[in-house]
């Protein structure tokens, strides 16, 4: 193992290298491209090898040609973000149902329009029905990790796995990361031996047409999966533990759980900002604790539950919106504590890059220690700015282009940032 | 393949019997170690133009790769009948993903076998002319641009036949087809800018790219066979008439697809980084009339009031292949 002062992107990079992928196919989005412009020149330098590294023209064919090659065999890796992923859908929707195990970093990005380059989770969540497992990186070091692991989780289910980082957090983040060795990798991490693959010497036909008559089994195989997959995310945990002395991975995380009355459920990166503020309240007498979910995908209903059910109330802290009804975590989370007394809370929150900052969590968490928050609150609303909005659109039909105007009304965006 | 001197083998046929070929050039078909790659027992319709050029196509790449050959399939007829599961009646390691990335998937297949050291594995990516010319096209200008190596096949059928008959990008002007209906002042499809798929594919200036029809059996084997042999991007769009779709007679697949070609509708030819190389010369000229009036889906040019202009616009069309690629001109190849 070696500590090492380097990007997010870098250290993932070097860990996908690590775990000896055959094809890797790239195509360019922010804020994913660091990952695969460092995998690529690992390849063309012939550090990194049997290896092919395919620019491809699309998103939708990075998928594509992933999908191809994991189907003859190879151990195949790709990135994207945001529209990335989008445009991708019919490919990853695919992947799954066809049981190749490929991995893919999504750099969590927010969904336009209006267009929007910074972190969100809109881009994963909308994922989250695709069969694919999601797992969320708090940490640059998580996130290296969640990768080696990802490789040895789908392989061994016949899964595709998304390991979620957030955009520009993670990504473009300078940490000191522990770096493995290959041979602890490969210690971990076995060769992909595949149980479909495509042979000349032994002929299949691999994604045929299922009918009514099938298709409830096939699809009800691939819910199993996810389930065979909350038994084994724990135990790869524990063996990666064992090689690489430390926590990683794993189905959630609480964090001074214990005699807690209000617990925060977040994911990826944010946990890091809330652990500080629930320290400084704690240190103030609050009994208050975070629960971090790492698989989203499968969701881990029992563990949340058991996680959760000692606690007074629960807040659900997401980045991402289920425009319509409110929060998309929050659901799933509710859906754990069913049967039990315990009011749940949606804060929807950092939204296409909005800072989720410590002042803004500390007035939030003192609010619903208080409950006083509502059943859904938009952390750092900006309310004059929709009165203002509603109202222009009340008194004018052609009111003009929605984020044009609002921005108008922000004025100087530099001077927003907090 | 190379010119060979016409020797009637049936008296009214330019059908070149194989007993008439030297031995290397004979036909896969008529060997008895054929692999029949898409076996007996599938869906298609009667006198499908597609299951015929795909068992001729994929029969002679297996036996020009020695049997190490992988293929890729767009979603469309030739996936449908062919692999209702649990059947399947491909012989060939073969992988339905998509409608629109089969070239994609190709590249994948190509780039796993290349790190993998399998350079004796051959890739094949094949689909109708919807999933090429329409929904398939970024996917297919990637891999033509990348130059992978991977033979894309095109059978074209010039509509989405699978759906229920509805207008492609490759559907000629006029035809009827569900969404281009013979009504109104300009009845079936419209007089557009066409789509040539093999002339967009040699502007990528990919090794090779050959057009074909069923109705020449040695001919596409040899295309088939030539691209196998050549590392890169190679691309063959096979002219494949559908009975069903056309409103033609199941017995007229193969008589329509020399019609086509003998009237200089469809130019058979072959090219190399984007010259055209040879071209198979027009025998006997037809007028498009007689391989219009074969198919119901030109119908509405023959009725009480023949549409004499609209049957000269096609006419037209096929004059200026003639012109452009020198289809009547001495010493050119057969």
């Amino acid at each position: 193992m070696s500590l090492k002062q380097c990007e997010g992107s870098r250290a993932v990079a070097e860990a996908v290298a690590l775990c000896r992928p055959e094809v890797i196919c790239a195509y360019p989005i922010s804020p994913q491209t660091h990952i695969v412009e460092a995998l690529g020149e690992m390849v063309k330098s012939g550090e990194l090898q049997p290896c092919e590294f395919i620019n491809v023209e699309s998103e939708f064919a990075a998928m594509s040609v992933a999908i191809g090659a994991s189907a003859a065999g190879a151990r195949a890796y790709t990135a994207t973000a945001s529209q990335g992923l989008l445009f991708m859908v019919e490919a990853v929707y695919n992947a799954a149902g066809l049981g190749l195990p490929i991995v893919m970093t999504v750099a969590n990005r927010a969904i336009g329009a209006p267009i929007n380059i910074w972190n969100d989770h809109s881009d994963s969540m909308s994922q989250r029905d695709c069969g694919w497992i999601q797992l969320f990186a708090e940490t640059n070091q998580e996130a290296l990790d969640l990768h080696i692991q990802a490789f040895r989780l789908g392989e061994e289910l016949s899964l595709p796995v998304m390991v979620c980082m957030d955009g520009f957090i993670l990504t473009h983040a300078y940490e000191r990361v522990d770096m493995p060795t290959q041979e602890q990798v490969d210690a971990f991490l076995p060769p992909f031996v595949p149980r479909q693959v495509l042979d000349p010497d032994e002929p299949v036909s691999i994604g045929a047409m299922v009918g009514p008559e099938a298709f409830t089994e096939v699809r009800y195989l691939a819910h199993a999966k996810q389930m065979q997959a909350l038994e084994l995310i724990p135990q790869q945990a524990a063996e990666f533990r064992k090689i690489f002395a430390r926590d990683s991975g794993g189905l959630v995380r609480p964090y001074r759980c214990e005699d807690a009355e209000t617990i925060v459920v977040a994911l990826g990166s944010v946990l890091g900002t809330i652990k500080d503020v629930v320290d400084e309240m704690r240190a103030e007498g609050h009994r208050i604790g975070v629960l971090g979910v790492v698989s989203f995908r499968p969701f881990p209903l029992a563990a949340v539950r058991d996680a959760l059910q000692a606690a007074r109330r629960v807040v659900v802290l997401e980045k991402s919106l289920a425009v319509g009804i409110g929060g998309i975590v929050s659901t799933d989370v509710r859906m754990a504590l069913s049967g039990l007394p315990l009011p749940t809370r949606t804060v929807i929150a950092g939204l296409g890059g909005r800072a989720i900052t410590k002042a803004s969590l500390h007035k939030l968490l003192r609010q619903a220690q208080q409950d006083e928050l509502e059943q859904l609150t938009f952390l750092d609303l900006d309310g004059k700015l929709i009165e203002r909005h509603l109202l222009r659109e009340k008194q004018m039909r052609r009111s003009g282009p929605l984020a044009e105007n609002i921005l108008r009304d922000v004025g100087v965006v530099a001077a927003r940032i907090a | 393949m190379p010119f060979q001197p016409v020797k009637f083998y049936q008296t009214g046929t330019f059908t070149v019997g194989n007993r008439l070929l030297e031995p290397e050039v004979r036909s896969v078909q008529a060997n008895m170690q054929r692999t029949n790659s898409l076996n007996s027992g599938h869906r298609a319709c009667q006198g499908c133009g597609e299951a015929l050029g795909a068992r001729y196509a994929i029969d002679a790449a297996m036996n020009a790769s020695n049997r190490q050959l992988i293929a890729a399939n767009a979603t469309g007829c030739l996936e449908v009948f062919s692999t209702p599961y649990p059947e399947t009646s491909w012989q060939i390691p073969w992988l339905h993903s998509l409608f629109g990335n089969t070239a994609a998937v190709a590249t994948g297949i190509a780039a796993a076998m290349r790190a993998k050291g399998r350079r004796d594995v051959r890739v094949i990516a094949q689909g109708g002319d919807g999933g090429t010319t329409d929904i398939g096209f970024g996917c297919l200008s990637g891999m033509f641009e990348r130059n992978d190596d991977v033979l894309y096949i095109c059978y074209d059928n010039e509509a989405y036949m699978n759906t229920g008959v509805q207008r492609s990008s490759a559907t000629p002007p006029a035809a009827r087809t569900a969404t281009t209906m013979p009504v109104g002042p300009e009845p079936g499809n419209v007089f557009g800018q066409g789509k040539n798929l093999p002339q967009i594919a040699m502007a990528h200036n990919i090794p090779y790219v050959a057009t074909a029809t069923v109705a020449d059996l040695h001919d596409l084997e040899y295309k088939v066979k030539k691209a196998i042999g050549i590392r890169g991007a190679k691309y063959i769009h096979i002219y494949v008439p559908c009975p069903l779709g056309w409103g033609a007679a199941s017995h007229d697949t193969i008589k329509l697809a020399r019609l086509v070609k003998e009237s200089g509708l469809f130019p058979v030819y072959e090219a190399e980084h984007g010259v055209v190389t040879s071209v198979s010369r027009i025998r006997k000229r037809v007028p498009v009339e007689d391989y219009l009036r074969l198919q119901r889906r030109f119908a509405h040019l023959f009725g009480k009031v023949p549409a004499v202009a609209t049957i000269a616009r096609i006419q037209a069309m096929a004059d200026q292949n003639i012109r452009k690629f020198g289809l009547l001109e001495e010493g050119t190849h057969s």
